[in-house]
């Protein structure tokens, strides 16, 4: 392979980002076309990575070094794991580039959403091809600011504002976990590339790998959004849909879920942290799922399910198959980005209307949006002989051999994921219109259509075994072969079973309904979690705040430096002299302290 | 080379005081002075770790005590700090304040007091030429400040002044430390020196007590912070710049030069107290820091705030943290600058700064918006700026500090309150943001703001490009500044 390869990947994004935000901001169409060319390109140099073996030698260059003690290379990293992630984040870039052509196109600040979003893609491949823990993190902090640059993209609104705060705050949190893992990982191994402390992992003691890879998990729990940090993803969808589509469903949230898998040679090590991390997936698949099902804004629906489904994949690293993880991560980036784009389209169609009571009856006025939004529909739920329904199942699979407990809640979530998405499904798009821009909602152009077109494909097609060992590469597939045929009958039976149970009593419940005949107020207000933060925070924090600014200013400034400076006072004449501003007084004074103290110092 | 950085603002200085315009005088010294900058770090011998640019003068040879001037990789990164800062703050400074020749002046004479102090290589100087440079800076306050300025003026006076007593007193105390046949003014000496370990481990824990605490005071080491903010806040824009961007590492500079080298085992007896304190920088004054109300008074309490990473690296007292302690001098006093240069520029908008005054300013003045949006990034250590490179460093250090193998876990509990801090910055900073240029836009749209923001513009974008691009090359490419920084502290670190 053309060592060069890699790095065009990786640099074409920040040439497009860089050059928008110096001299291209005002020049949208300009800025968009740089910025559709440079994600089309990386898709080019992807496949091209992709067909070509690996590189010849490591691609680093040195970066920071102090001696022997710390190396800190940018270095990147073609190995199957990267060629997989490679073209899912170009494949789904570009296409989303192509699909905002369309959906911003009247946005006063076009110039800067391309920027941004470029910005996100270079933040993100840095992730993907990043050989060592400190780059990772470089990068994982760049995806951060640039979402939450494109989550506050409409900065003028409030909510928009909040919720870009928030998601930048919340990840944070998660990064505090992750830098001081790196730290105690460096300091057992004296590295922090990944080769490296494979290399060395085995002489890491038990207790400390358990607590780095817990907090390595953090910075993953803050980015994927996994209990307790998942309540910033639902506030994103404040963003543009198309950044919803990209970042907040197919590639920046996973980017925990594909860390984890990078570094999942140090998991499966720790039994202890294993158990953590299939518990904290599979308790955050089911809660989001519940929440989704008395959600009505079209875009929160689909981001519960990113957060369910993102949780399924993350307890798979913790089952020990991240070979699963990184398929399901595949197939869901697919149609996860063809729903999101769908619904981006129905909201496109229908003036901005994110309701789904407030739609109804789109099959016959959006057919192509219908027909590839169904289609992505049927993945997600699990529908057999659909992308969703292999990737699911050898998740399940794993959780089988496992854990029963956690096999049971896996099922259950395939249940509910049956049952919110049938809601939508049944809810939005058929029927008779509820609304007067629903009766005259439309397929949007080409640009806008053909991206739904293209990803229907893959969202049907990526699981099948022939693309399933084409795509996963040869170690994964052998690894996914062997789940798969290890998985009793009764996996497949029972997941069927909660796909065609959950589906067929949504249908029935909601087929009819004009307005949600289930109302449970505790999942409609997310079970109050964001209020329980809001307290914890105004408890801890801004308690703590306000009690530290009155020390601060009453007893520290107040009390005891003005009492001390006030017995000085009366030898100084320091505030005459201040309020004259006399520069002889001044200089006499200091220039005096000086000569007497070094005339006492030398004589002494 | 060093003399004309040193007698250029100097020369500028009295220029204007016998009458040449101050203002262009004053920009003229600035831009010589970042070409003299720069000049240095080019023709630098990065092979050598030593000091360069040697000249001497002998002033009391009985004593030893010499006009010396010199620079290794450490001096030279604050120098171009200390040039680009001066540029900017002197751009920055309104066109027509009212005695202008004696405000342009004292902007010089701190730029040169802090070049003497970066540069000289003799403990008298090093001390004196910070001493001078201080007397503008209250100058500068006292006449052109805003708020309640005589009363901050007051605080900081008594407060720098017994700081820098209780400084010289240590000093003194090193002095008489030394065996009597080493006893020097000469800091190449005792660099020298230091790597030999003259100085008994018992006698070192008092001289390095006095020095923490005097540096520690004009570094606004917490407890002894409450002077900084108030200060920042009252003071002309670009006094602040000056002094919490440069002068203010003066004490930084002087524990990694003068303490950690020459007292280590003092540093090794005393680091628990530094710990302690620099977590109460960090977490305790990270609160204050949340609560604040006003732009200024936040930025002031954060510039503090940050002091504690750098503490951090110098209590890790190993190459990786004094390293990142002395890049982080360099990417803080740049960052620093560009915020409180941005922040004077909102108080001709809005006097009081109130946080709550503002909103959705990022529409109506873009320029402002980016650009405080990216200072504001740097100042929370965003990755591509060098204040994260730095900080990074500083972390990696610390978590495997010098100190003994049994005796490292109170430093790792220091790294991660640090960077639970690093959480506490993105709030308030982030908040910050989002009150003054995020949410609906407040400011109706008249000719009369359309023209402040159109000024922004030819006001702040030199000095902006200027110090932003700086830190994009510290943060992109850390490695170069820390070619030029690494040697230099490891020729000063005991063998």
């Amino acid at each position: 392979m053309d060592p060069k390869l890699p790095w065009f990947v990786l640099l074409c994004p920040l040439l497009s980002a860089a050059l928008i935000q110096l001299v291209l901001r005002r020049k949208h169409s300009l800025a968009a076309g740089i910025s559709v060319l440079s994600a089309f390109a990386g898709l080019l140099a992807a496949v091209g990575i992709w067909f070509s073996g690996m590189p010849p030698a490591p691609l680093q260059i040195p970066w920071i070094q102090v001696g022997d003690a710390l190396q800190v290379p940018i270095g990147l990293l073609i190995d199957p794991l990267s060629k997989i992630m490679l073209l899912v984040v170009t494949g789904v870039g570009a296409l989303v580039h192509l699909y905002s052509l369309v959906y911003m196109a009247g946005d006063e600040s076009k110039g800067r959403f391309f920027g941004n979003l470029s910005l996100f893609m270079f933040s993100m491949l840095g992730i993907v091809l990043a050989d060592n823990f400190a780059m990772m993190f470089i990068f994982w902090e760049l995806v951060g600011v640039s979402s939450y640059l494109l989550i506050g993209h409409w900065f003028t609104k409030d909510s928009a504002a909040a919720a870009a705060n928030k998601a930048f705050l919340t990840n944070r949190i998660g990064d505090f976990g992750f830098m001081l893992g790196i730290l105690l990982i460096w300091s057992a191994t004296g590295t922090v590339v990944f080769g490296e402390i494979a290399t060395k992992s085995a002489a890491i003691p038990a207790s400390l790998l358990t607590a780095g890879v817990l907090l390595v998990f953090c910075g993953a729990v803050g980015k994927s959004a996994q209990l307790p940090l998942h309540v910033w993803l639902p506030d994103a969808m404040e963003g543009p849909t198309p950044v919803s589509a990209l970042i907040h469903a197919a590639t920046m949230v996973a980017a925990g879920v594909y860390m984890l898998a990078r570094i999942s040679f140090l998991v499966t090590l720790s039994p202890a942290a294993q158990t953590v991390i299939a518990w904290v997936g599979i308790l955050t698949a089911v809660f989001a799922a519940l929440l989704a099902t008395q959600q009505d804004d079209i875009k929160r629906i689909l981001a519960y399910s990113t957060l369910s489904q993102l949780g399924y994949m993350v307890s798979a690293i913790g089952l020990a198959a991240p070979g699963a993880a990184m398929f399901h991560l595949f197939t869901h980036a697919f149609f996860k980005a063809l729903l999101f784009l769908g619904a981006g389209a129905v909201i496109h169609g229908l003036h901005h209307e994110q309701d789904i009571w407030r739609m109804g009856g789109l099959s016959k006025r959006m057919p192509l949006t219908f027909l590839t939004f169904a289609l992505g529909y049927l993945a997600l739920i699990g529908c057999p002989g659909l992308s969703g329904f292999f990737s699911k199942d050898l998740i399940l699979a794993a959780a089988w051999q496992y854990n029963k407990a956690l096999f049971g809640l896996g099922i259950l979530t395939a249940g509910l994921t049956a049952f919110y998405m049938t809601r939508l499904f049944v809810v939005a798009f058929l029927g008779t219109p509820r609304s007067e821009s629903a009766a005259h909602g439309h397929d949007g152009p080409l640009a806008m259509t053909l991206p739904l077109l293209v990803l229907a494909v893959p969202s049907v097609a990526a699981g099948w075994p022939a693309v399933q060992n084409a795509a996963m590469g040869a170690s994964y597939a052998a690894a996914l072969h062997h789940l798969h045929e290890s998985a009793s009958n009764i996996v497949i039976i029972l997941a069927t079973g909660a796909f065609l149970g959950g589906a067929g009593l949504s249908a029935l419940i909601y087929s009819r309904a004009t307005r949600d005949p289930i109302s449970i107020p505790p999942l409609r207000s997310k079970l109050y979690v964001d209020e329980i933060y809001a307290a914890l925070i105004a408890a801890t924090q801004e308690l703590g705040a306000q009690m530290a600014s009155w020390f601060d200013r009453w007893i520290l400034d107040g009390l005891i430096v003005r009492g001390l400076s006030g017995l000085t006072w009366g030898f100084g004449y320091t505030l005459r002299f201040l309020q004259v501003g006399n520069l002889q007084a001044y200089s006499f004074l200091f220039g005096l302290g000086v000569v007497a103290l070094i005339y006492l110092a030398v004589l002494r | 080379m060093l003399n004309l950085l040193l007698f250029l603002p100097l020369l500028a200085a009295t220029a204007i005081g016998f009458g040449s315009p101050a203002r262009k005088t004053a920009i003229a010294a600035s831009f010589g002075m970042l070409a003299t900058a720069l000049a240095l770090l080019f023709q630098y011998d990065r092979g050598n770790p030593g000091f360069q640019f040697v000249s001497s003068v002998s002033v009391l040879p009985a004593w030893d005590l010499k006009y010396l001037l010199a620079a290794d990789g450490l001096s030279l990164l604050l120098l171009l700090l200390t040039a680009a800062v001066t540029l900017s703050a002197v751009w920055v400074s309104p066109t027509d304040p009212v005695r202008p020749r004696l405000f342009y002046a004292s902007l010089l004479l701190i730029s040169a007091g802090a070049v003497g102090a970066f540069a000289s290589q003799d403990l008298f100087f090093f001390y004196a030429f910070h001493e001078l440079a201080l007397i503008p800076t209250f100058l500068l306050l006292g006449i052109w400040g805003t708020g309640e300025r005589h009363t901050a003026a007051w605080k900081i006076t008594i407060y720098l002044a017994v700081g820098s007593f209780i400084l010289l007193i240590g000093l003194v105390d090193l002095y008489h430390a030394l065996p009597s046949e080493f006893r020097t003014f000469d800091m190449i000496k005792l660099q020298k020196l230091a790597t030999q370990q003259v100085i008994p481990a018992a006698a070192q824990a008092r001289p390095y007590l006095f020095l923490l605490v005097g540096f520690g005071i004009l570094v606004s080491l917490f407890p002894f912070h409450t002077w900084a903010p108030d200060a920042y806040a009252s003071a002309p824009t670009p006094a602040a710049m000056l002094h919490a961007g440069v002068l203010k590492k003066f004490g930084l500079y002087g524990l990694i030069r003068v303490a950690i080298p020459l007292l280590p085992a003092g540093a090794e007896h005393w680091a628990w107290l530094l710990l302690i304190l620099l977590v109460g920088n960090v977490l305790y004054v990270g609160l204050v820091t949340i609560a604040q109300k006003r732009l200024d008074q936040l930025l002031g309490f954060s510039s503090v705030m940050h002091m504690g990473y750098i503490f951090l690296g110098i209590a890790a007292a190993n190459s990786i943290g004094l390293s990142g302690a002395c890049l982080l001098m360099f990417a803080h006093g740049l960052s620093i600058a560009a915020l409180f240069a941005l922040c004077g520029y909102l108080r001709s908008l809005k006097p009081g700064l109130s946080l709550d005054g503002f909103g959705g300013l990022g529409r109506t003045a873009p320029f402002l918006g980016a650009t405080f949006g990216l200072a504001a990034f740097a100042s929370i250590g965003l990755p591509g700026f060098g204040n994260f490179a730095s900080e990074m460093l500083v972390f990696f250090g610390a978590f495997k500090p010098a100190a003994p193998a049994g005796s490292q876990l109170p430093f790792q509990i220091a790294t991660g309150c640090a960077i639970w801090g690093v959480v506490i910055s993105a709030v308030y900073m982030l908040r910050a943001y989002r009150s003054v240029f995020l949410g609906p836009v407040t400011l109706p749209p008249t000719e009369e703001t359309k023209a402040w923001a159109a000024a922004a513009l030819q006001r702040l974008r030199l000095p902006l490009v200027l110090l932003l691009g700086l830190l994009l090359y510290a943060g992109f490419v850390p490695g170069n500044l820390l070619a030029f920084v690494k040697p230099s502290i490891e020729a000063m670190l005991p063998r």
